[in-house]
């Protein structure tokens, strides 16, 4: 009876508490659903497709202007038109680094110091200095053929480079900056107008003498590809032209390119239109302090076309019956040039990841060689520098010709349309082209050269890609083959690990599955051992005779 | 056999949802440390963070009824009989010898749970929480005004974090594998769910040090 009850009041609580439980759940629920306040949708991609998706009316139609309906003899007559109604822009281009091809900072360890294509090395074709006719095609003026350019004479500034909209425009080859003799310069100035792509990619698309050659995410498809290779270009999407980020007040254009700008002022941003916190998952916000929204966004670059991954100067000069001669890779692309040497190409590029604060150091020509590769354009940053962040980027490595004895990278004079003149893209010498070079740029050469390693480094900034298509997690949070794998001293979960915790915590988990197995055997054993013994004396019992 | 009424409704409602938490949180933890994949980095750091909040406000309600109700006290460490209880586990119980602690609503752990308990609660816990926290709150700042914790490596507190977690799952294992040892091997899991255990009968003990009259005789 006793038993029966108990049970009853047990079943009767065991009723009330599961009764209480379900009102509790209940009311816990509708809390819940009274004070949960959504999260208000993270509006600002729709905002920014809806500003962007609205393209600008020029307020001028430049065909309709009499300064422009006019025969043009020559591209300094344009420019003077221009000036009619632009009285004092010339002002503006004259300060812009476009026209000077330097600029002036304060550079860290070198004081005040002018830094530009002027006196800046590359890997490429290694810098301007006495190649001025040819690297000339892209500077906005026209007639920089050595380096007596006038560079106070408004007449050479090329307003059309910029400002074409018939893409008819195309500076001739190796012109010093002049049009190519078949652009109709009257077409070209009734265009003029806020600059295109097609504008900007004419130089920006085919640095280093072809398309794609030295960025990588910079290249003539862009022009009309798919939202796939570039998010903003993309003909499909929302179609955006360079200058919608690279804003420009009075010419002066925000974003600059860290092999000839080493400071960190002026740079174009996503976040200047994205925020800081453009994600819904406030994670993935917080890595934006130490991962920069490209390492996620741009997967992978020359997405379309190939880029110039090396270039080894030292094979250049090779002949065949004494001629030059070009060899071609599967894809098409040069693998050798006697001019210039030997190329690796490469497409669909996982980047390179390095810790980067925004500031760089150029090799600037004249530059004693401090470590071998030599650092053309070394970024700054690591770990535990707070501003620093992992940044994607492509990594140009190749050799090239230095002066071994003053242990300083040789500017060569390439350039000459007459043999006989010094230049080794003409003559194939390279003491003498060595000679010829350095004396324009008013440094010694002591008659011995070898050839150093390099390596140059190229932020990839553009390609983004769709935001589906974004570097997932377990890219980098994990053990092997990540895409951090390179970047050491800090501690990446999922990648990271105490070795020594890991093996003894290891060992001691299974020592103590062990432990508790073998004791649990014992424990069997004994029991079945006394279970045996017992019914031994049962069956004893039983074996009893019956009375 | 008798029936004793140890584990109250909250307590063991608090014991099993903390030990599935753990278990969930050491699944999802070990794939974020990288010891294999189930879920996916992204999916088990997501699981992990919400189950962690779930185990942190289980615990508050934990501290609050253990003050509140005193049961604190069943878990401070005394060396009374420690050493009978581990002679029990090491030889006495081979040999079919009783516990030599017995089982009670004023007193249900043996001296050696109560010991482990203690470091479980106090010592264990706070480290993988503490450093949990710490693991989740990390972020390092740029020009972003977020709050930092950056001066401490977080080298070192997925170190703690890891080495609590390490020792948690060698506690699970012999945890669970000392559910087994009771009057029978299910008994004491039993327990734990019904809240009722079978204890031998009292002359057995010799050593019983609590009023017997408290003992809810069925």
């Amino acid at each position: 009876m006793v038993q029966n009850k108990h049970t009853e009041n047990t079943r009767n609580t065991m009723y009330r508490n599961i009764f209480l439980v379900l009102i509790a759940v209940v009311a816990i629920l509708i809390l819940v659903n009274v004070f949960h306040k959504e999260d208000n949708y993270n509006l600002k991609l729709e905002e920014l497709k809806r500003e962007y998706a609205i393209k600008k009316i020029p307020s001028v139609e430049h065909f309709k202007l009499p300064a422009l309906n006019k025969v043009f003899k020559t591209p300094q007559d344009v420019t003077e038109a221009c000036l009619t109604c632009h009285t004092e822009t010339h002002k503006e281009i004259m300060a812009s680094s476009h026209w000077n091809w330097e600029r002036v900072a304060y550079v860290e360890g070198r004081g005040i110091s002018s830094a530009g294509k002027k006196n800046v090395m590359n890997n490429f074709c290694l810098g301007t200095s006495s190649n001025e006719q040819t690297c000339a095609k892209c500077h906005i003026g026209f007639g920089m053929s050595n380096n007596h350019f006038d560079f106070e004479n408004a007449r050479n500034v090329d307003c059309m480079v910029c400002h074409d909209n018939s893409e008819e425009y195309l500076k001739g080859a190796s012109m010093a900056g002049y049009p190519d003799r078949n652009v109709n310069l009257e077409e070209v100035a009734q265009s003029v107008g806020s600059p295109k792509k097609s504008n900007c990619g004419s130089c920006h698309f085919f640095s280093g003498g072809g398309n794609n050659v030295k960025h990588g995410d910079l290249e003539s498809a862009q022009l009309s590809c798919s939202r796939e290779v570039d998010v903003h270009m993309g003909a499909n999407g929302i179609n955006m032209e360079c200058v919608a980020c690279h804003t420009a007040e009075n010419h002066q254009i925000k974003g600059k390119l860290y092999s000839v700008s080493p400071d960190n002022n002026n740079r174009a941003t996503c976040e200047q239109c994205h925020t800081t916190t453009p994600h819904l998952s406030d994670v993935i916000n917080r890595h934006s302090s130490k991962v920069s929204c490209q390492a996620c966004h741009i997967p992978e670059y020359a997405k379309v076309n190939s880029t110039k991954m090396a270039w080894k100067w030292s094979d250049a000069g090779k002949l065949k019956d004494g001629k030059p001669y070009e060899e071609d890779d599967s894809l098409g692309n040069h693998s050798y040039m006697s001019i210039k040497g030997s190329f690796k190409w490469a497409r669909n590029v996982k980047p390179d990841y390095v810790w980067f604060n925004g500031t760089a150091e150029l090799y600037l020509l004249g530059d004693t060689i401090k470590q071998i590769p030599v650092q053309m354009n070394k970024l700054n940053g690591s770990y535990k520098d707070k501003a620093s962040k992992i940044i994607p980027v492509k990594i140009h490595v190749g050799d090239q010709i230095y002066d071994k004895v003053y242990n300083r990278l040789i500017q060569p004079k390439l350039y000459s349309e007459n043999q006989g003149d010094s230049a080794f893209w003409m003559d194939f010498n390279w003491e003498e082209a060595s000679k010829a070079g350095m004396a324009r740029s008013g440094l010694p050469f002591s008659g011995k050269y070898g050839f150093v390693e390099t390596e140059m480094y190229w932020p990839v900034n553009h390609m983004v890609s769709p935001k589906e298509q974004a570097v997932g997690c377990a890219e980098c949070h994990t053990r092997v083959n990540g895409r951090l794998e390179k970047l050491t001293g800090f501690y990446l979960p999922g990648r990271d690990r105490h070795m020594a915790l890991d093996t003894i915590g290891f060992w001691a988990f299974i020592l103590t599955l062990l432990g508790v197995i073998s004791h649990g055997i014992i424990r069997i054993i004994i029991t079945i051992r006394k279970d045996r013994y017992e019914k031994q004396i049962i069956s004893y019992d039983e074996d009893k005779p019956l009375e | 056999m008798q029936k004793v009424y140890i584990y109250k409704g909250f307590e063991r409602f608090w014991h099993w949802s903390q030990a599935s938490l753990i278990m969930f949180l050491a699944l999802t933890g070990f794939e974020v440390h990288g010891s294999y994949h189930i879920f996916g980095f992204e999916k088990a750091a997501e699981f992990h963070r919400t189950a962690s909040w779930l185990l942190i406000g289980l615990i508050i309600f934990a501290i609050f009824w253990h003050v509140t109700t005193g049961e604190w006290r069943q878990y401070v460490p005394t060396t009374k009989q420690l050493k009978a209880q581990i002679m029990y586990y090491l030889f006495g119980m081979f040999k079919g010898e009783p516990h030599p602690t017995e089982k009670t609503h004023l007193s249900k752990l043996n001296p050696l749970q109560r010991i482990t308990y203690f470091g479980f609660k106090v010592v264990l816990v706070p480290i993988t929480i503490i450093s949990g926290i710490l693991y989740m709150l990390y972020k390092t700042i740029d020009q972003n005004d977020i709050i930092v914790i950056e001066d401490y490596p977080l080298a070192s507190i997925a170190f703690w974090h890891m080495l609590g977690a390490i020792l948690l799952m060698i506690f699970l294992v012999v945890h669970v594998y000392m559910t087994t040892t009771g009057t029978t091997p299910t008994s004491n899991i039993k327990a734990m769910m019904t809240g009722y255990e079978e204890v031998e009968e009292e002359e057995h003990h010799s050593s019983t040090e609590n009023d017997n009259n408290q003992k809810d005789i069925v």
